[in-house]
């Protein structure tokens, strides 16, 4: 992990579990896996505080634990990873994709399980189902059974999955007398690794609960404030079935949907909508059959695709034939042809299309920065590989000295390499090639570190901006609470126009002007990070292939 | 080479043949690049849709929430002398399930916070009766011992010594009870069938603080 990404769990840590939690959480990252002394020793937080943020971190799945590494016995390790704290950047989009696939119920469920890390169906059914039948009108409610019916579905589509089993059993068995370590041979490998969601059988098991009832309003009236504590207290300590069973959401999933999703929308762009649903048909064919790391989905037959069509597009099937003989010419390779057989045997290819996503996010970048013609020049080196200075200015039909100006200045920024090949082995000037060449996948990382950078100044600055208007943000919230007691108890509209009042005029401007910038800040957060999944999923899928 | 002026001429070979002409040579960096150089191409506005809004919502609506859950640790803050207005309102805000159980089923057993000692100071006051009356009956034993010794002439010197004696005894007491205190406490760490109802977590536990220096 890099000094970037430290630097955004940090912010982001803060943002969420607050300053003591951040301060564990990038002590952990920057020192690897520690035990809960040494942690207590380095960081100085009182032992109270530290327990308290590794439960957080752990509730979260941001810090795994483990036996220690010196055998059975020794202290328990607890480390952390920058992937699961940078998730929550993405959290928003979470939520908003299981709205469109799920409804409020969906978008419930997810919210609530991002914002505890992890808990049982039960309980996540009922504060679901009491959220939902507080936003409905007076008289009707939630019946559990639709929302467990929602989270039944969202696990069976692999959205949730079940927490992997405490590594409990493990320490307690080698706790019994274990046969004596040959000296010399290694202590039996305990299994270290962190036991992963997938592992285990049961991880998409919905479990039988034994729920009925319907969601609870609840009462805002003070009095009646310990008799639902009382009510509260029963409900909690009856049993479900579920106890010890904690789901969380599988992220994983998600970014497979993600992935999808932005490869429909780049066909979309680039040819037209009915080629996009003809891709979007291949990829929900080939959902259930495809690793989620192949390089390509399964070869589907134009015949096979022709079935599966929705019917209200009404493509016609030479109509077909000929999109996907477009598809197949289309320079972005998003479809391939694999047979002839059937038809013709069609399959989409991710790592191609993840490729070429991110060398257009690259290119655009540098559009972006430094302006068309130097965009020229990198798309130039991009498809050449290697040229030579003078080829470039020739090619690229540039002016030598502006040229120059721009190699150099991309130069400069890395985003493109120089390779030398000497004819002699001094690497005498006069006797060596100057070759200037563009590598996708270093400059993707490159580029992913700066969005890191982006994001962490983003959020720097929102709570620069927030601290420097805190009294005005202090005072807005005190009016706001005011009135809403002043609502409560039936004041007179004068009292509550008064009480409005107390905000002056250039207040309510200054106050205006940061809701803008907070929201403009915020907004650009969420966006980068869709440049940041991009990028990230091109540099996974590298890893895989390679 | 010669004539070719100042600087280029330096060179042994024809730099023409690298595509570096005369006036050609883009000029040279002086000093580091600014802080906050001139953007010259202006960055494209954000996107701008019912999706991106609402996804703004929805982040501004997770922050808020993630900070008045009790996930949210904070430091033990030190205690404002006046009670502001605003924590008034501030505090109506936080959401009432502030006591979170985690399940400790899938957390290591070493974090359970600690138990509280509430015997502690009643112990404290008896083991402190109990000294002192014995450290009086030996004081007055270890006297008359020393009375029937030897009758010393020097006896204003011995009642001195006495009184040294009594104080520095005293003292030790008072270590020998701090000990005690965190003995008491090293027992009481991990007991394995204490059950936390959470009503502690998020008070301040300064306790906690003093007795784990020893680490």
């Amino acid at each position: 992990m890099t000094a970037q990404e430290v630097r955004l769990c940090g912010l982001l840590l803060q943002e969420h579990f607050g300053e003591v939690v951040e301060k564990v959480g990038t002590h952990l990252l920057k020192s690897g896996a520690q035990n809960l002394r040494t942690i207590l020793h380095e960081t100085g937080i009182s032992l109270d505080l530290v327990k308290k943020s590794l439960c957080v971190l752990v509730q979260h799945g941001a810090c795994v634990f483990s036996s220690g590494r010196k055998g059975p016995g020794s202290p328990t390790e607890y480390r952390t990873s920058c992937d699961r704290i940078l998730r929550i950047l993405r959290y928003p989009r979470y939520i908003y994709t299981a709205k469109t696939l799920y409804g409020d119920t969906g978008e419930l469920i997810i919210e609530e399980l991002l914002q505890r890390g992890h808990m049982t169906m039960s309980s996540t059914v009922k504060t679901v189902a009491d959220r939902l039948t507080q936003n409905m009108e007076d008289g009707r409610s939630m019946d559990y059974n639709e929302v467990s019916n929602s989270f039944s579905n969202l696990v069976e589509t692999h959205f949730l999955q079940r927490c992997p089993p405490p590594p409990r059993a493990g320490p307690k068995e080698s706790a019994t007398p274990a046969p004596p370590a040959i000296p010399g041979t290694p202590a039996a490998p305990v299994s270290n690794a962190p036991p992963t969601a997938e592992s285990f059988p049961d991880c998409y098991k919905v479990p039988h609960v034994t729920l009925t009832g319907r969601g609870k309003r609840q009462l805002s009236s003070e009095d009646v404030d310990d008799q639902r504590n009382a009510k509260k207290a029963k409900m909690d300590s009856e049993t479900h079935g579920d106890e010890g069973i904690c789901w969380q959401v599988n992220f994983e999933r998600f970014h497979l949907h993600f992935r999808d999703q932005a490869i429909i929308s780049a066909v979309a762009n680039k040819l037209d909508q009915t080629s996009s649903e003809i891709v979007r048909t291949m990829l929900r064919m080939s959902e259930v059959t495809t690793s989620p790391s192949a390089t390509c989905t399964k070869p589907l037959s134009a015949n096979e695709i022709f079935r599966s069509l929705p019917t209200n597009y009404n493509i016609l099937r030479p109509i077909l034939d000929q999109y996907l003989t477009l598809l197949v010419d289309d320079p972005m390779e998003f479809v391939g042809k694999a047979g002839e057989s059937g038809g013709g045997m069609y399959v989409v290819n991710m790592h191609r299309a993840l490729a070429n996503l991110a060398r257009a996010t690259l290119e655009s970048v540098v559009q972006e920065r430094f302006g068309s013609r130097s965009a020229r020049i990198f798309r130039l080196l991009l498809r050449k590989r290697h040229l030579e200075q003078k080829q470039v200015e020739d090619f690229a039909m540039i002016p030598a000295k502006e040229a120059k100006d721009m190699l150099y200045s991309l130069l400069s920024q890395n985003l493109v390499q120089l390779q030398e090949v000497p004819k002699t082995p001094d690497y005498a000037p006069s006797r060596t090639f100057y070759l200037y060449t563009v590598n996708q996948l270093p400059t993707s990382r490159m580029l992913l570190q700066n969005c890191y950078k982006t994001v962490a100044n983003l959020i720097e600055r929102r709570l620069y901006e927030s601290k420097e208007s805190k009294r005005l943000l202090e005072k807005s919230q005190r009016i706001e609470a005011i009135l809403a007691s002043l609502q409560a108890s039936g004041a007179e509209p004068e009292q509550l126009t008064e009480v409005e009042e107390m905000i002056t005029a250039p207040e309510k401007q200054q106050l205006d002007a940061l809701r803008l910038h907070i929201n403009k800040l915020d907004s650009a957060e969420n966006q980068v990070d869709e440049t940041i999944f991009l990028i990230e999923s091109y540099i996974t899928s590298t890893a895989t292939t390679s | 080479m010669a004539g070719k002026g100042r600087g280029v001429g330096a060179f042994t070979f024809n730099i023409e043949a690298l595509g570096i002409g005369r006036g050609s040579m883009p000029e040279a960096r002086a000093g580091p690049t600014p802080l906050f150089p001139n953007t010259e191409f202006k960055p494209v506005p954000l996107k701008d849709g019912e999706e991106e809004d609402y996804m703004l919502a929805l982040k501004q609506e997770m922050r808020g929430t993630m900070q008045r859950l009790p996930h949210n640790i904070k430091a033990h803050a030190n205690k404002a002398e006046v009670e502001r207005y605003t924590e008034r309102y501030l505090k109506q805000k936080q959401l009432d399930d502030t006591n979170w159980i985690p399940d400790w089923n899938f957390l290591p057993k070493e974090l359970m916070p600690q138990k509280k000692k509430v015997v502690k100071p009643v112990k404290k006051k008896k083991a402190v009766k109990i000294s002192r009356k014995e450290s009086d009956a030996m004081l007055t034993k270890l006297d008359e011992l020393e009375k029937k010794d030897d009758g010393n002439p020097e006896k204003s010197d011995d009642e001195a010594e006495k009184k040294k004696g009594n104080e520095g005894e005293e003292e030790e007491e008072i270590e020998a009870e701090e000990y005690d205190e965190e003995d008491v406490e090293e027992e009481n760490d991990y007991i394995d069938s204490y059950f936390d109802n959470g009503e502690d977590f998020g008070a301040g536990s300064d306790e906690n603080i003093d007795g784990e220096g020893t680490y």
